[in-house]
C-alpha cells in the first residue's frame, strides 16, 4: 500500500497538464471560479475538446468509449481538471443515463444513444422529481399508458436541471398504478421535441435559470425507448442514484475552492493583518481542509473498493453527505470574506456603467453562489434521505 | 498509488482478530483488570512468542517480517476492537519504532527481545508542566564520563508498572522548551534511582509517575536523533492510536446498532425510530472519516518532516473530534445502561475519550497544522 504516484502516473499527470494548457478553451478560463452562469455553448465547447481526445467519459467501460484508466489515473484527471478550473461537464448524459444505458439497455439503444452522449450531440435532462414526489421519489404519479407501439405519457416533472437546453430526457413514469409503489415504475427515454412537452423556467435565489418544470401532455413515446423491463424502472433509478452520489462528493473541485479562499484571504486585509491571519477565520480554513481531506480519503477508499470489484453501493451516501456539506461551507466562507461586498447584486458590466466595478470581482457572485449552493444538501436525495439509506441498507435497521 | 492490503497483511489481521475473539471477550478482559498486576501476561506471551505477531513491523535481519506503519495500523485497529490493554503501542510502535529509526547496537539487541515478548517498553516523555509540547522538558541527562546521570519527573507513563525498559526523553543541554538538547534514552526499568508511583488509568491500563534521582545510564543508552526523532516517534504513535480509534468506532457502532434492535420502548425496537437511525448513520459517517484519516496519516509517515507533521496533525484533530461524536452518541443511544460499568460500551467510551487527548488534543493539532501550512 502506498500513496505515491508511480513514474507512469507522473508521466500521465504531465500529459494531462499539457493537454489542458494547450486545449482548454481560452474564453472559458476563470469563468467557473467567479461563479459566472455558464451557457450551453460553454459546456459544449469543452465537451467537444474532450470528446475529440477520447477523454470525455473516463469512468465508462472501454468498449463503450471509456478511457480504461486506472483508479489513480481517474484521480489524477479529476485533480488536474479542478486545479485548472475546467468546467465540470453536466452529469445527466455522461454519468447518469449513459451508465444506465450501457448496463441495462438493448444493443439498439446502446448503438443509438451512447455515441451521441459522448459527442455532446444530445443534451440530456433528468425527469425524476415531481411536485408531489421529492425525497419520496417512488411516489411519482406521471403515468405512461401503453397504446400499441407507444406509451402515452401525462404528468408533471420539476427541478429539471438545464431542461431548457435538452434534446432528450430520461423519465421515471408509472406504468402500473395497481402495483406497490416501487414496482410499477418504468424508465423512459423521451425526445424533448415531442409534441405535448412544455418546459417552464424556475428562477432560484441567486437569480439563475438552472431548473425547470416540465409538463407532459399526451406525449407519445415509442416503446423501444423504454430501458430495461416494464415496471422494473426502479432498478435503473437506484443504480443511477448510487452513481450520482459518488460524483456528487466533488472533492477535487472543493480542493480548488479552498486554495482560492486561501489565496484571497491572504491578500484581503483585516485590520493590519491578512484575513488568513485572523485566528477565527484561519481555524475555519484549517477545519475545512481537514474535513475535505477526510472526505478525499473516503472517496479513495471507495474507488479502491470499486477497482477490487465492489460497485458503488449505499456507502456512497457517506460521500454525498460530507461532500455536499463541504461545498456549502466553502460558499459560506467566501461570502464571509466578501464582507460589505456580499450585498451588491451585480449582474456584470453591460447595463449602463461599463467602467466602475462594484467590489472585487471574486465577491460579485459570493452571495448568489451561497444561496444557490443550499441545493447540494437537498438534491440527489436530501441528506436526510441519505441517512435513511445508511440506516436501512448499511446498518440494517 | 495503491490502497490494497497484501495477502500477508490480511493474514496478520485475521490471525490477531481470531486470537482476540477467542481470548479477549469483555468478561475475560474484566478479570484481567482485576488482577493485582492489572493484566494477564500470558496474552503478551501468546501474541509475541506463540503467534509471532510482534515481529510484523521489524526488519527481517532482526527476526521480523519487514513490515512497518501499515502493519502497526492493522494491529492497533484490531486491538481497539476489543479495547485491549496490552502494551503494544508503547512496546512495538513507540519503543520498536524509536529503535528502528535510531539503529545501532542497542536496536540489534533490543528488537529481538521485543519480538520474543521479553522486552516490554514504556514511553516516559510527558512531564507535569509540559502539556503536549514535546520539548517542554525539565528532566536532565548530565554527561558523566562515558555515560549520563538522569534527574527528573515523568508524568502518566502508561505501562510503566509492566515495563522491562523505559524510553525516556531528557535534556542534555538547552533550556526548557528549547528544541536543542532533547534526547531519548532506553534504560532498564529497574535501574537504581528510579522510583514509581503506580496507579490504574480510567481506560483500563496501569501507569505511573516516574521519578529519576541520579540514575546512572551508560552512553550506549542514548538513541541519537534528538527532538526530530522524538517527534517522528510520537507521530507514529499518534497514528497508532488513530488506528485504535478506528477499531473502537466500528465496535461502538456495531454494539449500538445491535442494542437498538433488542431494546424496546413504546412497543417497538428503538432502532425503528428515525431520530436514532439518523444519529447512528452519522456515527457511521464519522467512523468512516476516522478510518480515512487513519489511512491518510499512516501513508504520510514517511513523508518529509514538515509534510508528515501537517498530515498527522490534520488526521489526529479529525479523529479526536469524530471519536468524541461516536462515543458520546453511543452512550446517549444506549441510555442509562450506557453510563454503567455493566456493559462493554461504557468501557469503549472510556478508552476512546482518552485517545482524544493522547499525543495532543484536536486544538493542539489544528494549531500545529495551521502553523505549518497557512501563511500568517
Amino acid at each position: 500500500m502506498d500513496i505515491e504516484f508511480s513514474p507512469e502516473d507522473l508521466a500521465f499527470q504531465q500529459e494531462v497538464r499539457t493537454f489542458i494548457a494547450e486545449n482548454y478553451p481560452q474564453e472559458l478560463r476563470g469563468k467557473q471560479d467567479e461563479g459566472d452562469e455558464l451557457s450551453k455553448e460553454d459546456f459544449l465547447s469543452w465537451h467537444k475538446v474532450l470528446h475529440k481526445k477520447g477523454w470525455v467519459a473516463p469512468a465508462w467501460p472501454v468498449e463503450y468509449g471509456g478511457t480504461g484508466w486506472t483508479v489513480t489515473q481517474r484521480y489524477i484527471w479529476s485533480e488536474e481538471t479542478a486545479r485548472a478550473d475546467c468546467i465540470r461537464l453536466m452529469p445527466f448524459g455522461l454519468t447518469m443515463v449513459g451508465p444506465v444505458i450501457y448496463t441495462f439497455g438493448t444493443p439498439e439503444q446502446k448503438a443509438k444513444f451512447l455515441p451521441r452522449i459522448l459527442s455532446g450531440e444530445d443534451w440530456w435532462c433528468q425527469g425524476y422529481s415531481e411536485p408531489g414526489a421529492g425525497s419520496d421519489l417512488a411516489s411519482l404519479r406521471t403515468k405512461a399508458e401503453r397504446d400499441g407501439d407507444h406509451y402515452v405519457v401525462n404528468g408533471q416533472k420539476t427541478w429539471t436541471t438545464m431542461a431548457q437546453h435538452a434534446d432528450w430526457g430520461f423519465f421515471l413514469v408509472r406504468t402500473n398504478p395497481e402495483a406497490k409503489i416501487q414496482e410499477g415504475i418504468s424508465f423512459l427515454l423521451i425526445d424533448m421535441k415531442t409534441p405535448g412537452i412544455e418546459v417552464r423556467p424556475i428562477i432560484t435565489l441567486g437569480g439563475e435559470h438552472e431548473v425547470n418544470e416540465v409538463f407532459l401532455d399526451n406525449v407519445r413515446v415509442p416503446a423501444e425507448n423504454r430501458v430495461y423491463e416494464e415496471n422494473k424502472g426502479w432498478t435503473c433509478a437506484k443504480f443511477l442514484l448510487a452513481h450520482e452520489r459518488v460524483g456528487i462528493a466533488g472533492v477535487a473541485a472543493s480542493k480548488r475552492g479552498i486554495e482560492r479562499i486561501k489565496q484571497i484571504a491572504q491578500t484581503e486585509m483585516d485590520g493590519d493583518k491578512s484575513l488568513l491571519a485572523n485566528p477565527f477565520f484561519r481555524r475555519k480554513v484549517a477545519e475545512l481542509e481537514m474535513d475535505l481531506t477526510a472526505l478525499e480519503y473516503t472517496e479513495l477508499r471507495t474507488l479502491a473498493g470499486e477497482a477490487a470489484g465492489k460497485g458503488p453501493g449505499p456507502e456512497s451516501s457517506v460521500l454525498k453527505i460530507k461532500g455536499s456539506e463541504i461545498q456549502q461551507r466553502l460558499t459560506e466562507l467566501t461570502l464571509e470574506m466578501a464582507g460589505h461586498y456580499g450585498a451588491p447584486y451585480f449582474r456584470g458590466f453591460g447595463e449602463g456603467d461599463n467602467e466602475h466595478p462594484i467590489g472585487p470581482a471574486w465577491s460579485n457572485r459570493a452571495a448568489p453562489t451561497y444561496y444557490n449552493t443550499r441545493k447540494t444538501t437537498i438534491y440527489g436525495g436530501s441528506n436526510e434521505i441519505q441517512r435513511n439509506v445508511i440506516a436501512k441498507m448499511v446498518l440494517g435497521l | 498509488m495503491d490502497l490494497s492490503y497484501t495477502e500477508t497483511q490480511e493474514m496478520l489481521r485475521d490471525t490477531l482478530a481470531r486470537f482476540l475473539a477467542d481470548n479477549y471477550d469483555f468478561e475475560t478482559r474484566k478479570k484481567m483488570l482485576e488482577r493485582p498486576e492489572g493484566r494477564d501476561p500470558g496474552i503478551w506471551k501468546a501474541l509475541s512468542s506463540e503467534l509471532g505477531l510482534t515481529c510484523a513491523p521489524f526488519a527481517e535481519e532482526l527476526g521480523g517480517m519487514g513490515g512497518g506503519a501499515i502493519e502497526n495500523m492493522i494491529m492497533m485497529e484490531e486491538l481497539g476492537k476489543v479495547i485491549a490493554i496490552e502494551p503494544w503501542l508503547q512496546t512495538v510502535v513507540v519503543g520498536g519504532g524509536a529503535l528502528k529509526a535510531a539503529g545501532g547496537a542497542l536496536a540489534e539487541a533490543t528488537i529481538p527481545a521485543i519480538i520474543a515478548g521479553d522486552a516490554v517498553i514504556a514511553f516516559a516523555y510527558a512531564e507535569p508542566q509540559g502539556r503536549y509540547n514535546l520539548a517542554d522538558i525539565g528532566t536532565t541527562a548530565k554527561k558523566d564520563g562515558a555515560g549520563y546521570v538522569l534527574n527528573g519527573h515523568k508524568a502518566v507513563v502508561y505501562a510503566a508498572p509492566w515495563a522491562t525498559h523505559l524510553l525516556v526523553t531528557a535534556r542534555t543541554g538547552g533550556s526548557r522548551r528549547e528544541r536543542e538538547g532533547v534526547e531519548m534514552f532506553l534504560i532498564e526499568a529497574n535501574s537504581p534511582g528510579i522510583s514509581r508511583r503506580d496507579y490504574p488509568t480510567v481506560d483500563g491500563f496501569r501507569a505511573s509517575e516516574v521519578y529519576f534521582e541520579n540514575v546512572a545510564v551508560p552512553g550506549e543508552a542514548l538513541l541519537s536523533g534528538g527532538i526530530d526523532l522524538v517527534e517522528r516517534v510520537v507521530d507514529e504513535a499518534t497514528m497508532a492510536v488513530c488506528a485504535e480509534a478506528t477499531g473502537i468506532a466500528r465496535t461502538m457502532l456495531a454494539q449500538t446498532v445491535e442494542y437498538t434492535r433488542q431494546r424496546k420502548q413504546f412497543g417497538q425496537p428503538i432502532g425503528k425510530f428515525q431520530s436514532l437511525q439518523h444519529r447512528m448513520a452519522d456515527m457511521l459517517v464519522e467512523g468512516e472519516q476516522i478510518a480515512s484519516m487513519t489511512l491518510m496519516g499512516t501513508l504520510k509517515l514517511d513523508a518529509p518532516a514538515a509534510a508528515r507533521k501537517a498530515a498527522i496533525s490534520m488526521a489526529k484533530a479529525k479523529v479526536a473530534r469524530s471519536i468524541k461524536f461516536v462515543g458520546q452518541s453511543a452512550i446517549q443511544t444506549h441510555g442509562g445502561i450506557g453510563i454503567t460499568m455493566e456493559l462493554g460500551i461504557g468501557h469503549y467510551f472510556k478508552r476512546s475519550t482518552m485517545i482524544e487527548g493522547q499525543f495532543g488534543s484536536a486544538d493542539y493539532h489544528l494549531e500545529r497544522y495551521e502553523a505549518l501550512t497557512l501563511p500568517a
